[in-house]
């Protein structure tokens, strides 16, 4: 379609030579960089990057931290879309409001409450070590600290597609005489089950991917409580970059999975591709 | 919490509620006003030392000024980003419409290391830098350049959605009337698309203030010169001085949620322009 009122061609030229410089300059080179060092010395070497005991560990804590963390608050996230999506009530902006806080806080500063919640100067720490319990520098801490950081993924990709789809449908059911349940599992999830999907998945790559909250809570201790991201820190550190990129790579390749799926879904969902971000605050 | 249904027909209120609010008070509320228990504990005396140190106060200048550099960066580039997205068709766009997401999707550990690797010395970036005189790598200008990519899609995000919804009538209008291509974009879009801008602005100031994994590996770490703010927390918490950690913590607490206040309000305003679907 021609419309009379639009930029001249070679302004559009040039605009949209900038905005691919700018995403080449900032996307498209630092991805190729992580893909060009992990195979700088070869497919080898990159495999045995990855099959390295510490690696393989670092792995599995980070599959166990994801498996608690998005079951959780994919639950969670359920629960609230249904009660702020179906039902009017008193202070349910505020509730909105309070379930997105976890994006407003810096990483950093969500392992650092968890710390002095059970860390050894803690509020509840006393109270731990006389009972031999240990959630800081161990797996609970990094559980927690992940739950906390992915908390609201799930809900709020949720809760704007369960108003839109409105109260009717769920109301028709229950006048025909169907359960709470069968209202949920046969009217509202299928029309929410693409918004369920994305959200999960963008949880899911918070959660395997977390850096800056799960190294406060960690102590970094090698083949006990190093997530991946974590251990690609340590090889960096130790110089062995080739080693560092090729564990890297695997985060790099969920990433890009998690961007193919989000625009699957978005296809399939015939969402405008473009909502507002997913980490928006407010 | 005084509870005002209005006769809806469907179950499970209560039980969803209530579990909402269990569950968002376990993980995130209790854990949170931890926080502020331990800063009152400390006393006035004590946190303004503990946030008033030369040290504290040069990462102070730093975070702000590097966001805020790197905010401004993405505000110009987002714009054009958002307009080539919205209104241009060009082969290679929706592969460059998902990859605008990756800065949220890729960890920012990989993140930063993959930065600090292009941009070293020796680096694929650095290298050319390096022969125009340029430092990048462990400079605050390395800094801003991780702040950049982390902050990227805010921007891009809050504007592509609201340019899409422009009505072109309205364009047409204009230059019908006789404004020139220009002067209907400082006239008639600009004015629509302002308050999405300045929240999307905001959005990556407010991120970029808080970022850690992206810019620790770029940063160089050295005290009064490229320490960033959440790293001196983690300083300060790895010498066991949880006093200091919390009090520079609450501070950058009360700077985000100022800044989460003033996005909302934002947002209202361009609600109220009917601009934000």
């Amino acid at each position: 379609m021609i419309r009379p009122a639009s930029e001249p061609t070679l302004l559009r030229v040039a605009l949209t030579l900038v905005a691919l410089g700018f995403l080449g300059l900032f996307l498209v080179l630092p991805l190729a960089v992580v893909f060009g060092q992990a195979l700088e010395k070869g497919a080898a070497a990159y495999v045995a990057a990855i099959r390295e005991p510490a690696a393989l560990a670092a792995m599995r804590l980070t599959l166990l931290t994801a498996a608690i963390a998005v079951p959780l608050n994919l639950l969670f996230g359920l629960a609230a879309a249904w009660a702020i999506a179906k039902f009017d009530f008193r202070g349910r902006s505020v509730l909105v409001t309070l379930i997105d806080l976890p994006f407003a806080i810096s990483p950093v500063i969500s392992g650092v409450i968890f710390v002095l919640l059970f860390g050894r100067q803690g509020v509840l720490g006393p109270w731990l070590a006389s009972h031999d319990v240990k959630i800081i520098f161990a797996v609970p801490g990094i559980v927690l600290a992940t739950v906390f950081v992915t908390f609201p993924f799930v809900a709020r990709e949720l809760i704007p597609m369960m108003e839109a789809s409105g109260t009717e449908e769920e109301e028709a059911a229950r006048v025909l005489g169907a359960s709470g349940l069968e209202i949920f599992f046969r009217v509202t999830l299928p029309n929410v089950k693409w918004g369920l999907l994305y959200g999960v998945i963008l949880c899911n790559a918070r959660a395997m991917g977390e850096f800056g909250a799960v190294s406060v809570v960690s102590g970094h201790i090698r083949g006990l409580t190093n997530t991946l991201p974590l251990h690609v820190e340590i090889l960096y550190n130790e110089y062995n970059f080739q080693a560092a990129f090729a564990v890297a790579s695997l985060l790099a390749l969920l990433a890009i999975a998690t961007l193919v799926i989000k625009s699957v879904v978005e296809w399939r969902s015939g969402v405008a591709s473009h909502e507002a971000a997913p980490e928006n605050p407010a | 919490m005084r509870v005002m249904r209005r006769h809806s027909v469907l179950p499970g209120f209560g039980l969803s509620l209530g579990y909402s609010l269990f569950y968002l008070c376990l993980v995130v509320l209790i854990p949170l006003s931890t926080l502020a228990f331990k800063s009152v504990a400390l006393g006035p005396a004590h946190f303004w030392d503990a946030v008033s140190s030369p040290r504290v106060l040069a990462s102070y200048r730093l975070t702000f000024g590097a966001s805020l550099v790197a905010a401004l960066v993405n505000a110009a580039f987002g714009l054009v980003v958002a307009w080539v997205l919205a209104r241009y068709r060009f082969p290679g766009r929706r592969l460059m419409d998902a990859l605008v997401d990756l800065p949220f999707a890729l960890p920012t550990a990989v993140a930063g290391i993959a930065l600090t690797t292009l941009y070293a010395e020796n680096g694929w970036l650095g290298r050319p830098l390096q022969a125009l005189g340029v430092k990048a790598a462990f400079t605050p200008f390395g800094i801003t350049l991780a702040l950049v990519f982390i902050g990227l899609p805010f921007v891009v995000r809050t504007l592509q959605p609201v340019i899409e919804a422009l009505d072109f009538e309205v364009e047409d209008a204009a230059a019908s009337l006789g404004a020139s291509r220009a002067q209907t974009f400082v006239r008639v879009i600009l004015p629509a698309i302002v308050p999405a801008w300045l929240t999307g602005f905001a959005l990556a100031f407010a991120r970029a203030l808080g970022e850690y994994g992206s810019v620790v590996f770029i940063a160089g770490n050295m005290p009064l010169r490229t320490e960033i703010v959440p790293l001196l927390i983690m300083t300060k918490l790895e010498q066991y001085d949880y006093a200091g950690a919390t009090a520079i913590a609450v501070v950058m607490l009360v700077a985000s949620f100022l800044l989460l206040g003033a996005i909302n309000l934002l947002q209202a305003w361009s609600g109220r322009r009917g601009m934000v679907a």
